[in-house]
């Protein structure tokens, strides 16, 4: 037999064909999507709505520094224009016509048809646009502290499902000991000991007996719903001056803060907000900026590399453990310091889980994991709002709202978005 | 930088890994390490890592005796090793993997990327490495990926660099300019310790020459006194035959076909791109390349372990595209797997069960989901005498067997019923060299029944001592299928290479020596 020699290596028509369906598919799937939203918009919020209704944003309260007048849109025409573009904007996805940056196109589609909803819900009616964006950053918060810790965590290597147990245990511990000292600091500090004290017995668990990290992680949030519902209602409910800790006042940035709308919404917080921004510039630049962040990251993609060029693997994974255990008490202290001034039985309510998704959907990365619990807090925000402006949609829908989004945002978006390799894996010293 | 190992003694539970060892490499000397697997080379080079310690005898390095507990220590004394599997981290640059562990720093451990950057820059250069310093490893081809590793050595100013089979991985042309590269570090003054267990790679870059077996060094030599058969029986102890005895093909109907196939790897990326072949019935067709160039996927592929994205397998005519590995065996295809531990046996289970393991669905091993035991037992023992395999019992497990005799129980299992199609994968990777003789003779005896033999090699050698036609791929494309007649080892390497237009102006001299290493 003759030698046969192919062409030169360009890649071949039948791969390419392949990689182009699995594109196409994709965009395909985004563009059906968004139509469908169009579609909805334009017949339940236009079409099927009343005329003649107006609804107002409210975008200032009144002791903000600069009054913003408020925008009266005709409620009925909103829903039919928005939905008309969503479904447009549909339309050019599944035909084609715009072929990159689906998955923008269908942001932008979905950021719309939230419009037309607002619109529609708040038909002969107003609704605070600004009260909406400061209850998502208010409630974004333990979301994005919870997935700063898991950032830690598995950066690292180490898998942290253990998040809701240390929200939990810096709740409890941070309501005892602020209650009994009389100063929200106190507390603050002591759910981060917490959070430590956690962190430090997964690292035990998963870096040095190398426990399943799936099954570590859940003796903890076990454990600890157990211990803090069981103290809970022994201790706090007995002498509820144990339960009494005290909150966070907000207070603002001089100047920032008469700034219109960004000023109120973003300058005029409670510590846990600067906190949040604090924590993602910092994580950003400490992880990728410096030599501790390098060997942070060495050490969770390739272990055995580390260790080989002398990095203490199994002491970086534990100060990261820790590190993120102290991240989660902080967002712990949240739930007692800010949000509701006391103590109640679970009451994080599986946030530590929603800010593990919120960890994946924001790629491993800082700012990532900042906008994905932006997206979850906005949309169980959301909810409260839409329930309060009495719509004919069932309570039990609008309940479901944040974990389906959830549900779809890891189910469908995070598919392509790559774990540290090392994720989960134990390190064996030789 | 002198180093001397003296009365090195490394035992494991079980086994004594070195025995008494003595080596002593001079500045600005390649010393090569020779020996099979288990001959104990990388535990000793473990040892003077600092990655294991040893029981008993020293180190000195320069004369001073040095006791090593820890890479770090190892990396300050100027000992640089370059691993087998490459210590990289895939998603970092290159400048970031250079300096992880020394990293130059400002304020508050801020790295100082620019003066990481100027400094693997100005080693690239000196040693006339050309590696891009801001480029991601995983981007780069496992050729320069190594250039990388022997900058992270120099860039911690290592005096001795210890090099574990830097070869594996390498098309010829690659391991040309990594010869020329040992050279160039020898000759400014660093010691080069060179591990392998290919002669003919030690024959050309080595000063010197230790060989190893079973723990012990059993002689020192130079390539002047020495040639490839006597290190051969060093090695193994005794004398060897490095030649396969075969008659020429006769090749009948086509057996396998595969037409167009493309895969995916396991994150996604186009392995296999459009690849066609025919495999006919009594001939061995041979594919070669470079590790990951996309055989084993193709390999998956064929046997249905991996899904297709395009493009068909055929079997003796019938499509079998897509097939699961349970129809891929009823089809007629026999299969061993290229990680025998990963998946060709179950460790923990005793030979005898390994040994039925694709058939235990089918009588006489098994009635309506009853195993018969005795069927099984006396099945295994057929098998065990057949095979010369070398086990206690049919009742051991058989993670408990040598490397060779895990494989003869693969081959005895796969080989049994393999009437039509044996596809085989590193058949003879990590053996001894009795094992590799053994197991060569059986493949050329399965050919000569009329058996359909599609064989993966990364070992040169292996697929000029069996093949009857060689398909050459490299970037997961057929980039040349030559008859064993026009093959030689300089266009193998070639097309390896993936130099196509080369390829065909190189005459094929039809002789070349064949070799067992």
């Amino acid at each position: 037999m003759p030698t046969t020699l192919t062409e030169p290596l360009a890649p071949s028509r039948e791969a390419d064909l392949v990689a182009e369906r699995s594109a196409a598919r994709r965009r395909v799937g985004f563009g059906v999507a968004t139509a469908l939203l169009g579609l909805v918009a334009m017949l339940a919020f236009g079409i099927g709505s009343e005329s003649g209704l107006d609804a107002v944003f409210v975008l200032s309260r009144s002791s903000d520094a600069v009054q913003i007048p408020d925008v009266t849109v005709p409620a009925r025409a909103t829903g039919l224009v928005l939905g008309v573009v969503v479904a447009a904007l549909g339309a050019l996805l599944v035909t084609g016509v715009v072929r990159r940056r689906t998955f923008l196109v269908f942001g932008v589609g979905l950021a719309l048809f939230v419009v037309a909803l607002l619109a529609w819900a708040a038909r002969g009616d107003d609704i605070s646009i600004i009260g909406l964006l400061d209850g998502t950053l208010f409630r974004a918060t333990p979301l994005a502290l919870g997935a700063f810790a898991g950032l830690l965590c598995e950066r690292a290597g180490v898998v942290n499902i253990a998040i809701e147990g240390m929200l939990l245990a810096g709740a409890f511990v941070a309501a005892l000991t602020a209650s009994a000292a009389g100063t929200p600091w106190v507390g603050l500090v002591c759910g981060m000991a917490a959070g430590v004290l956690l962190g430090a017995f997964l690292g035990v668990m998963a870096i040095t007996y190398r426990v399943d990290q799936i099954i570590g992680g859940t003796v903890i949030n076990i454990f600890s719903l157990g211990l803090t519902s069981y103290l809970g209602t022994q201790v706090l409910a007995r002498y509820t001056d144990l339960n009494d800790p005290g909150a966070f006042r907000a207070f603002g940035i001089p100047g920032l803060e008469r700034l219109p709308l960004v000023g109120p919404l973003l300058f005029h917080n409670t510590i846990y907000v600067f906190l949040v921004f604090v924590l993602t510039a910092a994580l950003w630049w400490g992880l990728f900026r410096t030599r501790w962040g390098l060997r942070v990251r060495s050490v969770g993609e390739h272990p055995r590399a580390a260790d080989t060029v002398g990095i203490d693997v199994l002491r970086t994974r534990y100060r990261s453990v820790m590190l993120g255990g102290a991240v989660a008490g902080l967002g712990g202290t949240w739930f007692t310091l800010d949000a509701t001034g006391g103590f109640n039985e679970n009451m994080t309510a599986g946030k530590g889980f929603i800010a593990l998704a919120a960890l994946i959907f924001g790629r491993w990365h800082p700012v990532g994991a900042l906008v994905a619990a932006l997206v979850f807090a906005f949309s169980e925000e959301l909810q409260t709002r839409l329930a309060l402006l009495d719509t004919p949609i069932p309570s039990d829908f609008l309940l479901m709202t944040p974990y389906v989004v959830t549900i779809v945002v890891v189910a469908g978006v995070v598919g392509r978005s790559r774990a540290p390799a090392a994720d989960g894996q134990p390190y064996v010293v030789e | 930088m002198k180093v001397e190992l003296r009365g090195i003694t490394k035992r494991f539970p079980g086994v004594v890994a070195c025995k008494g060892v003595d080596l002593t490499v001079e500045s600005g000397e390649v010393h090569a390490l020779l020996g099979e697997n288990g001959a104990g080379k990388s535990t000793l080079m473990n040892i003077l890592f600092g990655l294991y310690r040893a029981d008993e005898g020293e180190v000195c390095l320069d004369g001073e005796p040095f006791d090593c507990r820890s890479p770090a220590q190892a990396i300050a004394a100027g000992i640089g090793m370059v691993h087998q599997h490459f210590m990289l981290v895939p998603v970092f640059t290159v400048a970031e993997n250079v300096m992880l562990g020394v990293e130059p720093t400002g304020p508050l451990g801020r790295l100082d990327r620019v003066e990481a950057r100027r400094r693997v820059e100005e080693l690239s250069d000196r040693y006339g490495l050309a590696v891009d310093p801001d480029a991601v490893i995983e981007d780069l081809p496992v050729g320069v990926q190594q250039r990388v590793e022997i900058l992270k050595a120099l860039y911690r100013d290592a005096r001795c660099l210890i090099l574990d089979e830097p070869t594996a991985v390498l098309t010829p042309h690659e391991i040309d300019e990594l010869m020329a590269i040992i050279r160039q570090l020898a000759d400014g003054g660093r010691s080069v310790i060179f591990i392998s267990h290919k002669l003919r790679e030690a024959l050309g870059i080595a000063d010197r020459i230790t060989v190893l077996r079973g723990g012990e060094v059993v002689g020192h030599t130079t390539p002047a006194e020495t040639d490839e058969q006597a290190l051969a029986a060093m090695m193994v102890g005794r004398d060897v035959q490095l030649v396969v005895d075969k008659a020429p093909a006769r090749p009948g109907e086509p057996v396998l076909e595969v037409d167009g196939l493309v895969v995916s790897d396991d994150r996604g990326h186009r392995a296999v791109d459009g690849v066609s072949l025919t495999v006919r019935a009594g001939e061995i067709l041979a594919i070669a390349g470079v590790q990951g160039n996309g055989q084993s996927e193709l390999v998956e592929a064929i046997c249905g372990l991996r899904p297709v994205d395009a493009g068909a397998v055929r079997l003796d005519g019938r499509d079998v595209t897509g097939h699961d590995p349970r129809a891929m065996f009823r089809a007629g295809l026999a299969h061993v797997p290229e990680d025998r531990q990963r998946d060709g046996l179950i460790g923990s289970l005793p030979v005898a069960d390994n040994l039925v393991l694709n058939q235990l669905d089918r009588r006489p091993f098994s009635r309506r989901s009853v195993i018969n035991r005795r069927e099984v037992r006396r099945h295994a023992a057929r098998l065990v005498e057949e095979f010369d395999v070398r086990t206690p019992s049919i009742d051991t497990p058989v993670g408990n067997l040598s490397g060779g005799n895990q494989q003869k129980v693969i081959i005895a299992r796969e080989f049994f019923h393999a009437d039509r199609l044996l596809v085989l994968s590193q058949p003879t990777r990590g053996l001894d060299v009795g094992s590799i003789q053994y197991i060569h003779r059986q493949i050329v005896a399965k050919r000569d029944e009329g058996v359909a033999v599609l064989l993966n090699s990364s070992e040169l050698d292996e697929v000029l001592a069996l093949a009857d036609r060689i398909a050459v791929v490299y970037r997961g494309r057929v980039v040349g299928v030559l008859d064993r007649e026009e093959a030689n080892r300089e266009r193998l390497g070639l097309l390896m290479a993936g130099a196509v237009e080369e390829a065909a102006a190189v005459e094929a001299t039809g002789e070349e020596e064949v070799t067992v290493t």
